[in-house]
C-alpha cells in the first residue's frame, strides 16, 4: 500500500504528511490577496441592495463565486422566487459542471467520498487551475492548503466591501459601484479579443439586454429574470450557430503523468 | 426584511454546491453533447455582458458617469487586460467625472 501510494502521486510526499498542505497554501496565497481585492467590489454591490457585513461574509464564504453571487444579490434584492434563483445560479454557474468533470478524472481511483464533497466546495476558477496543474493524480490535502488563504480572505473582502460601501463619503462609495462592472469587463473582453464569436456573443448581449430594458414589453420584467432568458437564449443561438471545435484530447484536461505543467500553477 | 438575505444565501449556496459536487460524485462520465459544451463554454460570456450592460450606466447618479466607466472600461480591457487596472479606471473616470460635472 505504502510503495502504491508513493507511485499514486509521484514527486509528491506521502499521502498525508504537512508538505503538500504548505505547498498548497503557498500557491494559494496570491489568489487570496487578489480575490480579497476582488470580493470588495462585490461587498459593495451587496451593500447597495442591504446586505449586512455579516450577510456579506457567509454570502461569499459559502459560494465561493463572483457571476453567480452577483446574479443571486440581484435577484435576492428583487425578492425573486426561489425556482427563478435556482435557474440563475445554474446558468451563471454552470462552467463549473466542466471544471468539476475535468478535476473529476484528476481524482486518484481510491479517492474517498469525503475528499470529492469537500474539494468540490472550493471549486473556483482558480483553485481548479491549481487542482489541475498539479503534477499525477490530485493530492486533496493539496487543495485543502490551498482553500485555506484563499476562500477566507474572499469572504473577508466582500465583508469590507459591504463595510467600505457604508462607511466612505458618497462621492467614493459611487464611484467604486462600477468596480465590479469592470471585473466582468476585464474577464470577458480578453477573450473576446481573441475570439471573434466571443466578440459577437458579447456585442450581441451588450445590444439585447438593452434593448429588452426598454422595451415596453421586456422592460417590466425584473432584471434578473431577463438576465436568466437574455443569457440562455443568447447562449443557446451562438452555440448552435457556432459549436466550439470537439477534439479528444481538447477538454482541459490531460491524463495524470503527462500533465502539461511542469512548472507549477501559474 | 434583511435576514431575508439569509434565505437567499443559503438557497444559492446550495445549486452553487450541486452544481459543483455533482460531476465529482455521482455523474462522474464527462459531458459529450456538443451543443450543450458548446453552451457552457459561451454562458460565463453572455451572462457577464448581459449583467454589466445597460446596468453599470444605472449604478452612478448620471447616466453619462457610468457611460464613461463602461467605454473606460471596454478600452482598459481590451489594451492592458489587467483586472484591476480596468477596475480602478472605471471607478477613477466616475470620481473626476463628479468632481468635474458637480
Amino acid at each position: 500500500m505504502e510503495q502504491n501510494q508513493a507511485s499514486i502521486y509521484p514527486g509528491d510526499e506521502p499521502y498525508h504528511s504537512v508538505g503538500p498542505f504548505v505547498r498548497g497554501m503557498r500557491d494559494a496565497i496570491p489568489i487570496g490577496l487578489g480575490y480579497c481585492a476582488v470580493s470588495f467590489s462585490l461587498g459593495i454591490a451587496a451593500g447597495n441592495v442591504g446586505y449586512t457585513t455579516l450577510q456579506g461574509f457567509w454570502l461569499s464564504l459559502l459560494n465561493v463565486s463572483s457571476s453567480g453571487e452577483y446574479a443571486g444579490i440581484v435577484l435576492s434584492a428583487e425578492q425573486a422566487g426561489f425556482i427563478e434563483l435556482a435557474l440563475m445560479i445554474f446558468v451563471a454557474n454552470a462552467r463549473y459542471l466542466l471544471m468539476s468533470f475535468a478535476l473529476s478524472q484528476r481524482f486518484a481511483p481510491d479517492a474517498t467520498l469525503f475528499h470529492r464533497l469537500t474539494i468540490g466546495f472550493g471549486l473556483t476558477d482558480e483553485l481548479f487551475g491549481l487542482g489541475i496543474a498539479s503534477k499525477g493524480w490530485l493530492n486533496p490535502i493539496y487543495m485543502y492548503g490551498a482553500f485555506l488563504p484563499s476562500i477566507p480572505l474572499w469572504a473577508i473582502g466582500t465583508a469590507l466591501g459591504v463595510y467600505a460601501g457604508n462607511v466612505l463619503p458618497p462621492v467614493i462609495a459611487e464611484a467604486m459601484n462600477v468596480a465590479i462592472f469592470g471585473m466582468f469587463l476585464a474577464i470577458i473582453i480578453p477573450p473576446a479579443k481573441k475570439d471573434p464569436v466571443v466578440l459577437g456573443a458579447v456585442i450581441a448581449s451588450f445590444v439585447l439586454s438593452l434593448a429588452a430594458s426598454l422595451l415596453p414589453l421586456t422592460a417590466s420584467i425584473s432584471s434578473g429574470t431577463r438576465t436568466l432568458v437574455l443569457t440562455v437564449i443568447i447562449a443557446s443561438v451562438v452555440a448552435l450557430l457556432f459549436p466550439i471545435k470537439e477534439e479528444p484530447g481538447q477538454d482541459i484536461v490531460s491524463e495524470p503523468g503527462e500533465s502539461p505543467a511542469d512548472s507549477g500553477p501559474v | 426584511m434583511k435576514n431575508n438575505y439569509y434565505i437567499y444565501i443559503v438557497a444559492m449556496a446550495l445549486v452553487t454546491y450541486l452544481i459543483r459536487v455533482l460531476p465529482l460524485t455521482l455523474l462522474r462520465k464527462p459531458i459529450t453533447n456538443r451543443f450543450f459544451r458548446s453552451f457552457l463554454y459561451y454562458v460565463p460570456y453572455v451572462t457577464l455582458a448581459v449583467m454589466t450592460f445597460p446596468a453599470i450606466l444605472f449604478s452612478t447618479s448620471r447616466l453619462l458617469y457610468g457611460g464613461m466607466a463602461f467605454a473606460v472600461g471596454i478600452v482598459l480591457a481590451w489594451t492592458s487586460g489587467n483586472l484591476f487596472v480596468v477596475e480602478l479606471g472605471c471607478c477613477l473616470v466616475v470620481l473626476l467625472m463628479n468632481a468635474v460635472l458637480h
